[in-house]
């Protein structure tokens, strides 16, 4: 018993010793790294908690392209042309700017990390000039398909 | 300190919620698979050669606007996703244009050829380039004997988001599977309406109901080298 209160003491001082000289030293460690602050996103909140999206997006994205290209799932949430529509950053023209740039939503992040990403190789980087609304019509539209080619017969 | 009943009663709690979250998963996929999957749906085209001008190339133009291929000044690599060809029979002199794509086969041989995996049939009928997985290795071109598929030699920029592009892969008309999926009628079938030919039609050839697979049913159609035996989705009347 006595042993196990030693052990417990000796925690408790290690624990209140251990923040050596307070908020200070974080303070300029953190002066010395430039963490990046990429740029706010459109609407309220993102499709799930920022601190998830932060560490999971990628592994999110890689399932939705699964999905999307060989079931046809063309929900929203966790898609990429979802992320693009949402997070394009505007240039100095106004226009949003592509992934070449540093301003670029992606970029921002991954220029610190050193992760290069091909994504964009093939997909577009900002959103369509139009909006893509139209394109992301829902599953329902099948039947009004359906109905259309019904309606090709009268 | 945890002790033990209480990490049993934790990890009961715990695996009912994946056993609950396991059932909402499930629930999802039997609703996805219920718009392409459990109607067995097979998307195909049967186009009226008769209706289709000489000269004529909306659909072809619409095709590219759609999905943001054309000519780039190398006419030997530029992709092409669908052509006008011109054939003449050989005694009557009889002469016919028409358009030719991916013929969307039941039994496509680009997808028998491929390495990896890359080149697949939707369950919906639709053949697809999956180029997150393609390595360019272009077998498939070799195989199709429509020569629809296309490789891209360049690096691009400013694809459509609705139709990722990227050198190194290889591609082909997908049916503008996008417009599908969204209830919508692919490009070229759109334009060739709006241009007022009518001469392409689209829908389910599994539903007997459909104007499409009555017209087959009813009316003398081919398909390109049908001797292959693998049943295009694509059909030619009056060829």
């Amino acid at each position: 018993m006595a042993k196990r209160f030693f052990i417990l003491l000796v925690l408790a001082v290690a624990v209140s010793l251990w923040p050596p000289s307070g908020p200070q030293a974080t303070d300029l460690l953190l002066a010395k790294i430039t963490v990046p602050k990429p740029a706010k996103g459109k609407g309220e909140r993102c499709v799930d908690d920022t601190d998830f999206m932060r560490r999971n997006h990628m592994s999110l994205l890689d399932h939705q392209r699964d999905k999307t290209v060989h079931r046809g799932d063309r929900t929203k949430r966790y898609s990429l042309k979802g992320c693009i529509d949402c997070h394009a950053v505007n240039g100095k023209d106004g226009v949003p700017v592509i992934a070449d740039n540093p301003k670029h939503f992606c970029r921002t992040c991954h220029d610190y990390a050193a992760v290069r990403i091909d994504c964009f190789q093939c997909h577009a980087s900002r959103p369509a000039p139009g909006g893509t609304a139209k394109a992301s019509a829902g599953k329902s539209n099948t039947a009004a398909l359906q109905s259309y080619l019904r309606g090709l017969e009268q | 300190m945890t002790t033990r009943r209480q990490f049993l009663r934790d990890s009961g709690a715990f695996t009912a919620t994946l056993a609950s979250g396991a059932t909402l998963i499930a629930f999802a996929e039997a609703q996805a698979e219920d718009g392409n999957k459990s109607r067995k749906v097979r998307w195909g085209m049967l186009i009226d050669v008769a209706n289709c001008p000489e000269g004529c190339s909306t659909c072809v133009s619409a095709c590219s606007n759609e999905n943001g291929w054309g000519d780039t000044g190398n006419p030997l690599t530029d992709a092409q996703w669908i052509r006008k060809v011109a054939v003449t029979d050989p005694q009557s002199k009889l002469r016919r244009s028409l358009p030719v794509m991916c013929q969307h086969c039941a039994e496509p041989p680009c997808v028998d050829v491929c390495p990896t995996g890359a080149s697949f049939k939707r369950a919906d009928g639709i053949v697809l380039v999956d180029k997150h997985i393609c390595i360019g290795c272009r077998y498939c071109m070799m195989a199709c004997p429509y020569k629809a598929r296309s490789f891209i030699h360049e690096p691009l920029q400013n694809q459509k988001p609705h139709a990722p592009r990227g050198k190194g892969t290889v591609e082909s008309c997908t049916l503008c599977v996008h417009r599908v999926d969204g209830g919508r009628l692919p490009a070229c079938v759109e334009a060739c309406a709006a241009a007022g030919h009518n001469a392409m039609l689209f829908g389910d050839l599994n539903d007997p109901e459909t104007e499409i697979s009555k017209r087959v049913a009813q009316h003398p159609v081919r398909k390109i080298r049908a001797d292959l035996g693998i049943d295009p989705g694509v059909s030619y009347e009056n060829l």
